[in-house]
């Protein structure tokens, strides 16, 4: 269903990976590993079609994809219903109650996004994932300053709700979710300098 | 950038040639209008840099919509080579307009069409340097400044339009501007075009050489990240 | 589409001050002028048509680096960038929300302030209808130079800059069709004018907003 081939992509202007391929099929996921500033982000973000590649191909079936970054995209003056709703009509969707019972958001349904502790915004931030039905989603640290407890919820919604109903992720984390995935260390997928053309690159 | 290291030097020689040739000319052996006198002579500075602001943001024009079209580096960067020099030409025109409006019309600066376009045409300028100089990611600020380059050339022809519609409204039929090039006389001609000519080679060797400067900072910016990353 | 709308302007109502502080602003401009100028009543009633126009666009340029940064900064322009609503759509979203939120409360409030400035009487509805059609354009081609500078850390000034020139055709036909109007004159081609550049700045400009805000989200 996601199928990547030979891609290479950049950051400001200088290639960073080369030669990134895998196949998801549905049900999958793929945790991304390997030391900070090595392409994670890089990798989601052309992934989700926010930067363009250098070279290679990423095929998927078209308006299947997520995306969701480190910032959470939460409205301080909103409350929760309101910024699931709103992110749920977005995608042409409605807000169903159950997502609030399993990101463990009921409490706090009614209370405005600012007021929020780090741990719960990052909650409503996943939950959104719940709530706009897409089966291919690309999660950049989706575990950040979630507490054990939250993060084990995460898992059991990834794992039986997502990855259970044909869903595929691609995960960049430095912690073990607990789900069945392999990993795939980007590691061996570094540009080597003055290859791959970053913006720069053309002058030389 | 191999081609333009011998032109550059022969673009600057010829470019200086035709300059002192067209205003010695123009400035010592024209006669003297016989309405205007020798205030006329400012023509030979006026009409050229006048010409070449216009042109220098039509070339930039040009040089984004390759860059957006077909990702040459080097057009993004002549564009932005063109600017400084467009927004030069610019101020000299307004300036010599100044210096010959103050005998002719009696004030330095009038609110007619022409002289307000240019200073439309001046804002441009300034905003479009403004953003190139704020972006610190090169090619996001070459596709940023592609842009406003594009929509503000929408928006400059608009405005030059508005312009006319407006200072009709403001006194019905009369108007300042002297129509240099229908008026003039043979005598003045020659040399302007020869002034012209001069303006064109400055303002091509001057690109060049920002051009070729905004070529080796890239290069230098290209190996310095290739340090970084081995 | 509804949903982004219905949003923006929840948001604007509940962080308060995005509908007051434009037309406080323009309250201020408007008079301030009479202190610069004199109070004389023919003289700015003379000027009111231009005061208005002019002290309408400076409101609405005040509110415009708000109307991306925030979605920037909490990452929610990136959610959108990769939402099935196309970029240009939810430019265009923005515009509106943008106009709703400042440009219709300044054209509603304007004739209010004409008559502090003694403008002619004649001059009120074309006041009304030349706003009416103007400031839909001052938010679109607002909201382009919000996108263009919408990735800098102090792009403010810069964002003034950028869009003022923009801003002076609609100006010029605006001012124009109210000062026709306050000399008793048919001030209908102005205001076709106008209209014209408002609609082809829907036509185009939400097509480079979107270009740009992909360019900045890379």
């Amino acid at each position: 269903m996601l199928h990547v081939s030979n891609l290479g992509c950049a950051r400001g202007g200088v290639a960073v990976l080369n030669a990134v391929s895998f196949d998801l099929t549905a049900g999958q996921a793929l945790v991304l590993r390997g030391p900070n500033g090595i392409g994670k982000t890089t990798l989601l973000r052309t992934l989700a079609g926010l930067q363009p590649a250098l070279c290679g191909d990423v095929t998927m079936p078209e308006d299947s994809a997520a995306y969701a970054s480190h910032a959470d995209g939460i409205k301080t003056a909103l409350t929760v219903t309101e910024n699931l709703t709103f992110w749920a009509a977005v995608y042409g969707l409605k807000l169903t109650p159950d997502v609030l019972d399993r990101f463990d958001l009921a409490d706090l349904r009614d209370r405005q996004g600012g007021t929020l502790s780090a741990g719960q915004k990052r909650r409503l931030g996943l939950a959104r994932l719940a709530v706009i039905g897409r089966k291919i989603l690309f999660l950049d640290e989706p575990t950040v300053s979630l507490d054990t407890g939250s993060v084990a919820m995460f898992a059991r919604w990834l794992q039986n709700d997502h990855l259970g109903q044909g869903g595929i992720a691609i995960i960049a984390t430095h912690i073990d979710l607990g789900i069945d995935a392999p990993a795939l260390d980007l590691t061996p997928f570094k540009s080597a300098p003055g290859t791959g053309g970053g913006s720069d690159e053309a002058f030389l | 950038m191999s081609w333009t290291r011998p032109v550059l030097p022969w673009s600057f020689a010829l470019a200086g040639a035709f300059l002192v040739t067209g205003l010695v000319w123009g400035f010592f052996f024209t006669p003297d209008d016989f309405r205007q006198g020798s205030t006329v002579k400012i023509i030979y500075l006026h009409v050229p840099s006048a010409l070449m602001a216009i042109n220098a943001w039509i070339m930039m024009l040009v040089a984004s919509l390759v860059w957006v079209v077909r990702r040459h580096h080097v057009s993004a960067l002549a564009a932005r080579a063109a600017a400084p020099v467009g927004v030069v030409m610019t101020l000299i025109a307004l300036f010599t307009g100044g210096i010959w409006g103050q005998p002719m019309w009696g004030t330095y600066w009038a609110w007619d069409p022409r002289l307000t376009s240019f200073l439309i045409l001046f804002l441009f300028y300034l905003g479009y340097i403004a953003l190139w100089e704020a972006i610190e990611d090169s090619d996001t600020a070459a596709d940023l400044t592609a842009v406003l380059c594009i929509v503000g050339s929408i928006f400059a022809i608009l405005s030059r339009y508005a312009v006319h519609f407006w200072n009709q409204g403001l006194h019905q039929g009369s108007s300042l501007s002297l129509d240099a090039e229908q008026n003039v006389a043979d005598v003045f001609y020659y040399p302007l075009l020869v002034c012209i000519a001069g303006f064109i080679l400055l303002f091509i060797a001057l690109v060049l050489m920002r051009t070729r400067t905004e070529i080796r900072a890239r290069r230098i910016k290209a190996l310095q990240a290739r340090g970084r990353h081995a | 589409m509804i949903a982004l709308l219905k949003r923006d302007l929840a948001l604007a109502l509940r962080a308060g001050g995005g509908f007051g502080l434009g037309l406080a602003f323009f309250l201020i401009v408007v008079v301030l002028v009479p202190f610069g100028v004199g109070p004389e009543a023919d003289i700015l009633s003379r000027i009111a048509p231009g005061i208005l126009w002019v002290g309408a666009l400076l409101a609405a340029l005040l509110s415009l680096d708000r109307i991306f940064a925030l979605d920037f900064e909490d990452g929610s322009l990136a959610l959108l960038a990769t939402s099935p609503l196309p970029l240009e759509a939810a430019g265009m979203v923005k515009a509106a929300a943008h106009w709703i939120t400042t440009g219709l409360p300044l054209t509603l409030a304007a004739p209010l302030f004409g008559f502090l400035l003694h403008m002619q009487s004649t001059a009120y509805p074309y006041l009304l209808i030349s706003l009416l059609i103007g400031t839909p354009a001052l938010s679109m081609i607002g909201t382009f130079g919000a996108a263009l500078t919408v990735g800098l850390r102090r792009g403010g000034l810069l964002l003034s800059l950028l869009v003022l020139p923009l801003y002076v055709p609609t100006l010029l036909f605006g001012a124009e069709a109210v000062r026709r109007g306050a000399a008793g004159l048919d001030a209908t081609s102005a205001l076709v004018l106008q209209a014209g550049i408002t609609a082809g700045c829907f036509a185009i400009l939400p097509f480079a907003t979107a270009a740009v805000l992909r360019i900045n989200l890379r």
